[in-house]
């Protein structure tokens, strides 16, 4: 398979400064040595708890932010290389839907205006511009009398509806979903879950869907990527991650996700202690280790690269592999 | 079970704004027993925070509670003074909402906020101190004698949930009212507080009520449930039988919509539409319009609660 | 976010009602001014000089003769477009600078932020008061002074909002399909700073206007025989003994525009964005 995106060893830090003449403070390390590929026509889940880096990987790859270090390649190009009608090409190419479904719209244009408006950036005829908006609409079950309204006046999984139909209008290969259901009643989730599979399959999509829902990711993933602290602590396929997880932080997040099932109150859990750590002053060594039940001396010191342990099956712990969570994943 | 601590009985609360009139809670009726977590389920305005608010008195101005009886340990709330109510508040009612930061003054201390708490109840200052030590040992936080010292914007925010309970815990209240405790929080972090919400049960017997729109939590925490829509209970029962044997549409279909953790499944159901607008709810069954089983009757006729088992109930004119 | 003009919503408020009743009736005599005065605003005749208030002069008449109720009819016209024309200008200035220093950030907000830091660190009528003693007394360098202390408002409150808006993820949208940052300030940020911009420039008019009236009255706006209301003001203060109606009665218009724009933009304000702090 096509590989789309490579996202190479990407670092982006936040200096904090103060006063007029900068006083430099602190640094925080958001984005600390990440890398993942991502090939045509999957989805890559990439989960996390807040402070993991993962909505900052986002904005990366749509090249809303620059990185402090490193690169993004997309189709083989440099996206932060890029320009001019290079850039623009990259740009139609890969598109992003956002968590806040009310803020994704301008709100003082209607929903037609917000949706046609990548259109005729990229000089669409108003006859081409018509057809392809009603195309859309109609793929992404957005009724049609909504298309003269406002944001305000419509429902949040309305709003998200409009929001996917404008990634959609340039018929992208690759689009950027960064937690398109946590804002949306639960009720409404399972439509644009369904929405996003279908116009997947339909266009060949590749997805890079960020969440922090672990019951999301795996409905929607192929392989699954794991943040914790600005580093990628675990990549595999979704039913090898969920079954056999490597990393005690995996471990941790999937037993202390709720699950819709009464009876498995009783699974015995991994919970892990305490708070992750602050992202100022990251504990050296391995990021876990301060809530790790399993730390040992080299934990604290060395910082674990993430190596394949299993075909396919890359985590980053020192003692990948003699760790078992059999008893405690309960699937 | 034992007889209940609190019972709601046919509960009707209004809102009032510029926009009009609107029913928030319709005739809602449950009992939380002594000792177990009930939870109020449901999604945006479904009116479980209303009612939280409406046991608690602490609904907004233009809200009035314009029907029914909340018994408390013999007491009519609704009858209540506000003197009286406010020292039910605190003393045998205790509450924790989704953001801590909201309810902890920044400028003092945690440990002072909570031994003003304990201090309401005429104990020495040194001993109220001593107890508050002991209180965040309860409640799990790390170096409890060091952390009493903390300022809000210090701690975490799973740090600071547990400072509120453990300012409701030393009051030592027999009801806790939980409205989203954890929503704001990290997975990690929810399975913590969650480990202690069921501590507080098991070891003082406090009985909880838990509002919340997550499904997970209601599974992960429940002794019994109801499932809130638009203003109504639409199901009430044990957490098995609503998860393993739900019997109103709604509550079936969310099942089959909500992704399985356990399981890379196919397709999920969807349930068409959106949450209904509360200022124009639909005549008859307010779910009939997304309902696939409706009937002609449903767009007509309100349907009364059905008796599907051994304390659970649903509303429904189908037989489910 | 997205308040309709409903009428029914407008007319509801009750100050802003007010306001509107007041500039309505203003804005009547300032168009109708010709029609309105029985003389023409210059007319001398020395011998019906310092006349109280009488059915052929209704406001009396000045040291020369000239009839002060048509004076001051005229001199709405000048307070309305002297007004207007400042706040246009410093509107155009500072709306400007604060979309550019907000959206790009970096140096040029330093910059612009320093420049409007110390225009708003300066009392703004004694620096209109050296502009205009550097350019000369017309009313064109009035505009020019007040407009040039006063932007500073502008500046700072759409600055603020256009980087509150620059991080919303409608814009971020915008930039990621590819649009030029000339169009999201005009599409996707200048439409959501207009009520707020709004709100500003219908406080600001009265400030003009009273600006615009102190540097009349200290002889360095508008020349005689202007009827400008500061003009006029300052003629007067001469004979407040003998003939206090001089003084009097271009200083209630003065007060009765003022209240009417302040009231037009409090209403403004509680209507389109009740949260919005100025």
């Amino acid at each position: 398979m096509e590989t789309i995106v490579v996202i190479d060893n990407v670092k982006k830090f936040f200096n904090v400064t103060k006063g007029l003449f900068k006083k430099h403070l602190y640094q925080i390390r958001a984005v600390d040595g990440v890398s993942f590929e991502i090939k045509r026509g999957e989805t890559f889940g990439l989960v996390g708890e807040s402070g993991s880096g993962k909505t900052t990987v986002a904005r990366l790859v749509m090249r809303l932010t620059d990185p402090t270090e490193n690169t993004i390649f997309f189709k083989g190009k440099d996206i932060f290389k890029a320009k001019g009608k290079e850039l623009k090409d990259i740009r139609r190419r890969m598109s992003m839907v956002f968590q806040d479904p009310a803020a994704s719209l301008n709100p003082r244009a209607t929903i037609l205006d917000s949706i046609k408006r990548p259109l005729e950036i990229y000089g669409y005829k108003k006859s081409e511009i018509k057809a392809i908006v009603e195309d859309t609409i109609e793929k992404v079950a957005l009724g049609k009398e909504l298309l003269n309204r406002y944001p305000h006046q419509l429902s949040g999984g309305q709003q998200q509806r409009a929001s996917i139909a404008r990634a959609l209008v340039l018929k992208p290969e690759f689009m950027v979903l960064d937690e398109p259901t946590s804002a949306l009643d639960v009720s409404v989730q399972a439509q644009i879950l369904n929405i996003l599979l279908e116009i997947q399959e339909r266009y060949n999509l590749t997805y890079l869907f960020i969440t922090h829902n672990l019951s999301v990711v795996r409905y929607v993933s192929d392989r699954i990527g794991v943040m914790y602290l600005g580093k990628i602590v675990e990549i595999a396929q979704v039913d090898e991650i969920y079954s056999s997880p490597l990393h005690p932080y995996t471990a941790g997040l999937l037993s202390s996700a709720p699950s819709l099932s009464p009876r498995g109150r009783s699974r015995k859990k991994l919970l892990l202690s305490g708070d992750p750590p602050s992202l100022i002053n990251p504990p050296p060594g391995c990021r876990l280790y301060p809530r790790c039940p399993y730390a040992e001396k080299i934990c604290r010191e060395e910082i674990p690269e993430l190596r394949e342990v299993k075909t396919d099956h890359f985590v980053a712990c020192h003692r990948a592999g003699e760790l078992d969570f059999s008893g405690i994943v309960r699937w | 079970m034992e007889d209940a601590l609190l019972s709601v009985k046919n509960l009707s609360v209004v809102f009032k704004t510029t926009s009009g009139t609107v029913q928030a809670v319709d005739d809602v009726s449950f009992d939380v027993k002594e000792g177990e977590i009930f939870a109020l389920v449901g999604e945006s305005g479904c009116g479980k925070s209303t009612t939280a608010m409406s046991i608690m008195r602490l609904v907004p101005k233009n809200c009035t509670i314009t029907g029914g009886q909340i018994i408390f340990r013999g007491k009519d709330l609704v009858k209540l003074k506000e003197k009286e109510m406010s020292s039910v508040r605190g003393k045998e009612i205790g509450m924790i909402f989704q953001n801590p930061l909201d309810s902890l003054n920044p400028v003092y201390p945690v440990g002072i906020q909570v031994s003003e708490a304990v201090l309401l109840d005429r104990v020495p200052r040194d001993e109220a101190w001593k107890k508050v030590v002991e209180i965040f040992k309860d409640v799990k936080i790390p170096d409890p004698a060091e952390r009493v010292r903390s300022y809000p914007h210090e701690l975490s925010g799973g740090m600071r949930q547990r400072v509120m309970i453990a300012m409701m815990l030393s009051r030592n209240p027999k009801l806790l009212i939980a409205d989203e405790p954890t929503t704001a929080l990290d997975v990690t972090i929810q399975a913590q507080i969650l480990e202690i919400i069921k501590d507080l049960k098991d070891t003082f017997g406090t009985s909880i009520l838990v509002i919340t729109h997550d499904f997970g939590i209601v599974a992960e925490l429940a002794d019994r449930v109801a499932v809130m829509y638009a203003g109504k209970i639409v199901e009430i029962g044990s957490v098995l039988q609503i998860f393993e044997k739900p019997r109103h549409p709604y509550t079936q279909l969310l099942m089959e919509a909500l992704p399985k953790i356990t399981k890379k499944q196919g397709r999920l159901k969807t349930i068409p539409g959106s949450v209904p607008n509360l200022y124009e709810l639909p005549a008859g069954c307010s779910f009939h319009p997304r309902c696939p089983k409706s009937m002609e009757i449903c767009s007509k006729i309100a349907p009364q609660l059905k008796k599907a088992g051994e304390g659970h109930f649903f509303l429904c004119h189908r037989e489910g | 976010m997205g308040a309709k003009f409903d009428v029914k919503v407008l007319t509801r408020n009750k100050v802003f009602l007010a306001g509107l009743i007041i500039l309505f009736t203003v804005a009547v005599v300032a168009v109708f001014a010709d029609a309105i005065a029985p003389h023409p605003y210059d007319e001398m005749n020395v011998s019906l000089a310092l006349r109280a208030p009488q059915p052929q002069f209704p406001f009396g008449t000045d040291q020369y003769g000239r009839c002060v109720f048509s004076r001051v009819i005229y001199g709405t016209r000048i307070a309305l477009g002297v007004g207007l024309v400042v706040v246009l200008v410093e509107s155009l200035i500072g709306v400007t600078l604060g979309l550019l220093a907000g959206y790009y950030g970096k140096k040029f907000d330093k910059i612009v932020m320093f420049v409007t830091d110390l225009t708003w660190a300066l009392p703004p009528l004694v620096m209109a008061l050296a502009i205009v003693t550097m350019l000369g007394p017309s009313l064109i360098n009035v505009v020019i002074a007040i407009a040039a202390v006063s932007w500073a408002q502008f500046a700072r409150i759409v600055r603020a909002k256009t980087q509150a808006l620059k991080n919303m993820p409608f814009v971020e949208a915008a930039r990621a399909f590819g649009e030029g940052d000339l169009n999201i300030i005009l599409r996707y940020i200048l439409p959501n700073v207009l009520s707020p911009i709004i709100v500003l420039s219908t406080l600001s008019l009265p400030q003009a206007i009273l600006s615009t009236t102190s540097l009349g009255f200290l002889g360095l706006g508008a020349q005689p025989p202007s009827p400008d209301w500061g003009l006029i003001l300052s003629e007067g203060k001469n004979y407040i003994r003998q003939a206090p109606w001089i003084s009097i009665f271009p200083g209630i218009a003065l007060v009765y525009t003022v209240l009417g724009f302040n009231l037009l933009g409090e209403g403004l304000r509680e209507i389109l964005d009740p949260r919005l702090k100025l």
